[in-house]
């Protein structure tokens, strides 16, 4: 088989890897985009569907920002607006404390341009009176919720019709250093020559970054989601709890989506499922905090394979091994709202060397220079009981 | 400690055999079913007493129906049995099941799968109008609640069901219209291999359809173009035969294209699964014995695969048998390879059926754009077939994934056939090759509210 020439070489049909290449593409590189199953049905597909900014730690605002820009524009850049709905997302707090904390993030953020609006408890009965019990919360206008479903297999069909090579069921077996490129060895025989390899492998990018001598303590964590059957309008924003334990939100056909708690693995690890036991906390929890749920019937659950880094904060930037190679996996759980705008980063660090938004708090670098990993300590990606 | 009970999944012929095997043997398994009484679909009790007796509920198989019932009825002390209940999860030797808005987990050492079948049905335009109902669910009402589902009634689609179905409402005094029956009068001729087999179920069969057509009823087929027709519920039937349109008034309609298994729980339980041809259906891939590839979960009856009620009733036994060997228990090995030389038999019969029935598999590849294949989230064939071009699929999970299709109510139990058949003639693949839609739980709805039976108490 003669092998594929490419300028880059993208591991991983997610989100971000589909949005890198349609980036790359519409600035004139040719680009293969290989996934080992289907491009956008891991953590890109299978997550919550947040488009958050609200939450998230200072230091990766400046990034987020790019990206709420792109998410209106969906439309005109893949074809499909992935049910994007910019509802505003609601943080409650459900303590005095919680809302000290809120109150305190706010105060942090106060130059990013989230917007945030801290809302009484007495506020809070007038406009969200679907609300149960909540001591006060944080409202951010501009952000909202969209069809995790959709927007990868969006962007990969759009990077498709662009002209990149997208190769699916394609799992890459090997990647090495070939003079100024790389070789990657992929499914059949199947070769590809590439000047630029990103690693958006997701939950299986350690594997790679191992093999060119950066390993990292990524584990694997699987969110755990419950749906309603389609219901009146309830949840008229996207909710998130501080301290975590619950979010929601509902799309425009009904149905509530209800997150929190994990899910398991199967035999096979690269599938899970959700946990009967804690389903059904979550679902007790929506039917408590909202009361128009309490009713409704829970029709599927859905979980996946999503990567956590111990910082939460994702690995984005160029390898320190190898010049080439760039690193973009790890978002904790909290990748979907970033990911079409790390899609542009990539493809200005490919194109540029560099990218004019900051991203050196995510280098492999923490991981690998001898130093144990910071915490973040306000916000963060999504914990076990924290939202994605 | 001792080893936890066996649990059986479904009081239908196949259940019902089962526990009275694995009871014999000491054993005492729990008994888990979705319906207030046991009988399965085809046995199915009354909800209230109103007066008809089994002959009138079961016809020609009262005899049968009413040994089932007393067989389990004789159970009782030695099993335990959960009606009203819903397994709604099955993971690592731990069952969950739904009761009056309380979950138990309970933990079963040996599993047998005996969910039964539902009916399969393809997309026509009208299928989701009011009025149109499953042949499977006349029947329900027929049988459960002394009722018809109208006064005019057609009955159409293919398999031995619809023929039953209408002879039954004629018995039981509604005005049956027409039988239209997809199968060519030609595919019949295939009977006559099945009169080898089993005389008496082709005799029987051929009955149904004489004494229909003595009462004047318009038997017809190999029709095609089917619809119903009608705006607020159902008016009419359409349909193609010999090249000419005909059209009927009515104000219900029987429809089905025979059964399907019901397999979530096994999917759920880890089984594989292979595709079977006959039936163009994924099912568990097990042994005759009904052992499937996960050790200690077992599968008999319909859900199995499409066998039958007779059939069942073996293969529950047959299942409990394995169930009890591989326990290191007493078992009667003679019986078990009498009862698997006549379950071969029987899926002999099945093939006869298979061909004097055919699936027309076609209906769904070819159903116009407008019309909804997945009634839950209101998908359209249309939808289905550009999400295939637009995302450049070839997978029935990724198909879901974009479409909605299959994500509703019935977790695409009535859906899936026909968007595997739409996205195969889209994409020129085979059936096979697209895929089956993976299980998730809940397999049916659950209340939100579902309280765990620690907390509940």
């Amino acid at each position: 088989m003669t092998p594929l020439r490419v300028d880059v070489a993208i591991i991983g049909g997610g989100l971000v890897g589909s949005s890198a290449a349609l980036a790359l593409r519409r600035m004139g590189m040719d680009v293969a985009l290989l996934d080992r199953r289907y491009c956008g049905a891991q953590a890109s597909g299978v997550n919550y569907g947040g488009v958050r900014r609200q939450g998230r730690p200072p230091e990766q605002l400046p990034l987020s920002q790019r990206s709420h820009a792109i998410w209106p524009k969906l439309k005109s850049l893949i074809g499909i607006d992935g049910e994007f709905l910019r509802s505003g997302h609601l943080k409650l707090a459900t303590t005095e404390a919680d809302m000290a904390s809120l109150e305190a993030y706010a105060a942090k953020v106060t130059d990013a341009g989230l917007e945030l609006e801290l809302i009484g408890h007495n506020e809070l009965r007038r406009r969200f009176p679907w609300v149960g019990d909540a001591v006060g919360a944080s409202f951010c206008p501009g952000d909202g919720h969209a069809n995790p479903r959709l927007v990868a297999t969006g962007f990969a069909a759009a990077a498709r019709r662009a002209g990149v090579h997208v190769l699916e069921n394609t799992p890459v077996t090997g990647v090495t250093r070939n003079g100024e490129g790389f070789v990657l060895e992929a499914g059949q025989g199947l070769k590809v020559m590439a000047g630029t390899v990103i690693n958006s492998a997701g939950a299986w990018a350690d594997e790679f970054a191992a093999s060119f001598g950066e390993p990292v303590p990524l584990k694997r964590i699987y969110p755990s989601m419950i749906v309603t059957e389609p219901m009146a309008p309830v949840l008229t924003v996207n909710i998130g709890m501080e301290g975590g334990g619950i979010y929601a939100r509902q799309v425009e056909r009904g149905n509530c989506i209800v997150g929190g708690e994990r899910g398991e693995p199967l035999s096979d690890p690269d599938f899970s499922r959700p946990r009967s036991d804690g389903a059904m906390t979550i679902m007790h929890r929506a039917a408590t905090l909202f009361p128009g749920l309490a009713k409704a019937q829970a029709i599927r659950f859905w979980s996946g394979t999503e990567a956590e880094m111990p910082d939460r904060n994702p690995v984005l930037g160029p390898s320190l091994t190898t010049p080439g190679l760039i690193h973009a996996f790890g978002f904790s759980g909290a990748g979907f709202q970033i990911a079409p705008g790390v899609g542009e980063v990539l493809a200005e660090l490919v194109r540029d060397g560099r990218t004019p938004t900051p991203i050196e708090a995510f280098s492999i670098a923490r991981f690998t220079a001898g130093s144990p990993p910071a915490r973040t300590t306000v916000g963060s990606g999504a914990g076990e009981k924290q939202e994605p | 400690m001792s080893r936890a009970q066996p649990l059986i999944v479904g009081a239908g012929p196949a259940g019902v055999r089962a526990a009275e095997t694995l009871a014999k043997a000491g054993l005492r398994p729990l008994v888990v079913d979705e319906a207030p009484a046991c009988g399965g679909q085809i046995y199915r009790q009354p909800l209230v007493k109103d007066g008809r007796d089994a002959h009138d509920l079961y016809g020609s198989e009262a005899e049968k129906a009413e040994r089932l019932h007393r067989a389990f009825a004789a159970l009782s002390g030695r099993i335990d049995h959960l009606p009203r209940a819903l397994v709604w999860n099955l993971r690592d030797g731990r069952a969950d099941i739904a009761v009056d808005g309380v979950n138990r987990t309970v933990n079963y050492d040996g599993l047998i799968l005996a969910t039964g079948a539902s009916d399969r049905v393809l997309p026509v335009p009208g299928w989701t109008l009011p009025g149109v109902f499953t042949l499977g669910g006349s029947q329900v009402a027929l049988k459960g609640q002394g009722c018809a589902i109208g006064r005019r009634v057609v009955f159409a689609g293919t398999g031995p069901l619809l023929y039953l179905v209408a002879w039954q409402y004629m018995k039981a005094g509604v005005r049956v219209v027409a039988v239209l029956d997809a199968a060519p009068l030609s595919a019949k001729r295939n009977l006559l291999g099945g009169l080898a087999l089993y005389p008496a179920i082709i005799l029987r069969g051929a009955r149904f359809a004489a004494e229909l057509k003595l009462r004047g009823v318009m038997l017809r087929h190999g029709i095609s173009d089917l619809s119903f027709e009608g705006k607020d519920r159902v008016v009419g039937v359409r349909w193609r035969e010999k090249g000419r349109e005909n059209y009927l008034s009515c104000d219900a309609v029987g429809y089905g294209l025979n059964l399907r298994p019901e397999t979530q729980l096994a999917d759920l339980a880890g089984c594989a699964f292979i595709f079977n041809e006959r039936d163009r259906v994924f099912v568990p891939q097990r042994e005759p014995s009904g052992r499937t590839s996960v050790r200690g979960v077992y599968v008999a009856g319909d859900g199995a695969g499409i066998a039958g009620a007779d059939a069942a009733e073996l293969a529950g036994e047959r299942a409990a048998l394995a169930l009890l060997e591989d326990r290191g228990l007493q078992h009667a090995a003679g019986r078990a390879a009498e009862l698997e030389l006549e379950l071969a038999r029987i899926s002999r019969f099945r093939d006869v059926m298979e061909a004097a029935f055919p699936f027309p598999a076609h209906w769904a590849a070819t159903v116009a754009d407008d019309t909804v294949v997945c009634r839950c989230e209101e998908v359209t064939a249309g939808t289905l077939r550009s999400c295939v071009r637009d995302f450049a699929l070839d997978e029935i999970n990724r198909l879901k994934a974009v479409s909605r299709v299959g994500m509703g109510r019935c977790q695409g139990r009535f859906c899936g056939a026909s968007a595997a058949e739409i996205l195969a003639a889209e994409t020129g693949r085979s059936v096979a090759a697209v895929g089956r839609l993976r299980g998730q739980p809940p397999v049916k709805p659950v209340p939100l509210t579902l309280i765990p039976r620690e907390a509940a108490e």
